[in-house]
């Protein structure tokens, strides 16, 4: 193994300029396609509901065929990512996803407490690898994605439901799409307003000087046993 | 993440309750613009099946042909011109999406059929859209059962070129898709062969109930 390995998620140790691998290869592919695909269903979902777009695009039966097979494609990325070997890294951050702290919950008062007005600057406890908006996040996004999956099929696949369920997955479909760009919108300018979190996404790596203002906590995990 | 999966399948199993009270609420405080954009102000979603909404040429006709004794080529103003039927009727999406309360104004199709003399071995109606690609098709008894109208008017106007203007049929009970768009010609024929939508999957049983209504309309 030579200095630069980076087959972990974290190797401080042995990090050249102080840097700290915060995704490895396979969670920005993942990453990265699905963000295609999601592109892709926002444009076509776009194209099948709203009548000026409709009047540019037309073709129905092509948009909605591209829709459905970018949404059933949609949990491909992220069931390869995390099968096997390379999956390690993407399945230990789930992990981290799943895992609540005492620090996240003082993190979330602080939120609520700034926003109020009770508190002029927000606390920084010690949080872990994410943060709870990126758990939060995280919930919503695989919650939501199964819903919508659920609800498309349904869509698609209707003959043999009765004509209110359609009804309910349409409005759920619709809706939840809605929530979606909006959280969506909201993912992307949070990156762009943490230009290092957002090369991160491209490079992998982030300074140790990042991850100690805002992941104090995941430096001092115990590094990833090979 | 097991919370939003549940609510996902209560909306699933409710929303339709939800969905109507949610383009009550809309209505209610006049909100066009935004009703417009959000889903649940119970709106057509317009579909075209073609590069876009076709534009209806300027010597527009509706042509009553096939096994007729007088073939019809009839302008706008023909049509207008025969005894027009008003209905408001809910336009039902197979989909599930539904426009509640919409007003037809337009003439009987049996009683179009009567006009240019159906021969009697004609028993079904294909219909074919100036877009070039839509089709769709009714049997006579069909037509009668539920007294489809081709239309003009909709929604207090004359129809627009997204909702299929300047002609289009419009079929009570039956879903969405019948009412084919952009009407252009009208065909007696000897059976009802599959339209457009019936072709990509939609069911060829079209009554939304599942059945034609008990009572026949007169």
């Amino acid at each position: 193994m030579s200095a630069t390995q980076v087959s972990t998620d974290r190797a401080p140790e042995s990090s050249s300029r102080g840097l700290v691998l915060r995704f490895d290869g396979v969670e920005r592919a993942v990453h990265w396609l699905n963000a295609s695909l999601f592109l892709i269903l926002v444009g076509t979902g776009a194209a099948l509901y709203f009548t000026p777009l409709i009047a540019l695009v037309g073709r129905r039966r092509l948009v909605e065929e591209i829709h459905l097979y970018a949404g059933l494609a949609l949990p491909l990325p992220v069931l390869l990512g995390l099968a096997g070997r390379w999956g390690r890294a993407l399945r230990r951050d789930i992990g981290r996803f799943n895992r609540w702290s005492e620090a996240d919950l003082e993190w979330l008062h602080g939120l609520v407490d700034t926003a109020s007005g009770r508190r002029r600057s927000a606390v920084r406890p010690a949080l872990g690898k994410f943060n709870p908006g990126q758990k939060l996040n995280a919930a919503f996004v695989a919650g939501g994605g199964l819903v919508m999956l659920g609800t498309g099929s349904l869509l698609r696949w209707y003959e043999p439901f009765p004509l209110s369920w359609r009804a309910g997955a349409t409005f759920v479909h619709n809706w939840l799409a809605v929530l979606f760009v909006l959280v969506i919108v909201g993912h992307i300018s949070l990156a762009l307003a943490d230009r290092e979190a957002l090369r991160s996404m491209f490079g992998g790596r982030v300074s140790r000087g990042w991850a100690a203002r805002h992941a104090p906590a995941w430096l001092e995990e115990p590094a990833d046993r090979p | 993440m097991l919370s939003v999966l549940g609510l996902g399948a209560l909306g699933t199993l409710f929303g339709s309750h939800v969905q109507a009270g949610i383009s009550g609420l809309l209505n209610s405080v006049h909100a066009n613009g935004l009703a417009s954009v959000l889903p649940g102000g119970g709106q057509f979603t317009i579909y075209t099946v073609t590069n876009g909404y076709p534009a209806a040429p300027a010597d527009y006709r509706l042509r009553v042909g096939g096994l007729v004794e007088r073939p019809l080529s009839l302008s706008l103003g023909d049509l207008q011109s025969l005894p027009a039927t008003h209905l408001t009727r809910d336009f039902q999406c197979v989909t599930g999406w539904v426009v509640s309360g919409v007003h037809w104004v337009g003439v009987r199709l049996s009683d179009l059929a009567d006009h240019a003399g159906v021969q009697p071995s004609a028993r079904a109606f294909r219909f074919t859209s100036f877009d070039g690609v839509y089709t769709e098709s009714l049997t006579l008894e069909q037509a009668r059962q539920t007294g489809a109208i081709v239309a003009y008017s909709m929604l207090g106007a004359p129809i627009t070129r997204e909702h299929g203007g300047p002609v289009r049929l419009y079929v009570p009970d039956m879903f969405g898709y019948k009412a084919i768009k952009w009407l252009s010609g009208i065909e007696l024929v000897t059976q009802a062969p599959p339209g457009y939508w019936e072709q990509n999957g939609y069911p060829v049983n079209a009554w939304i109930s599942g059945q034609p209504p008990a009572a026949p309309k007169v």
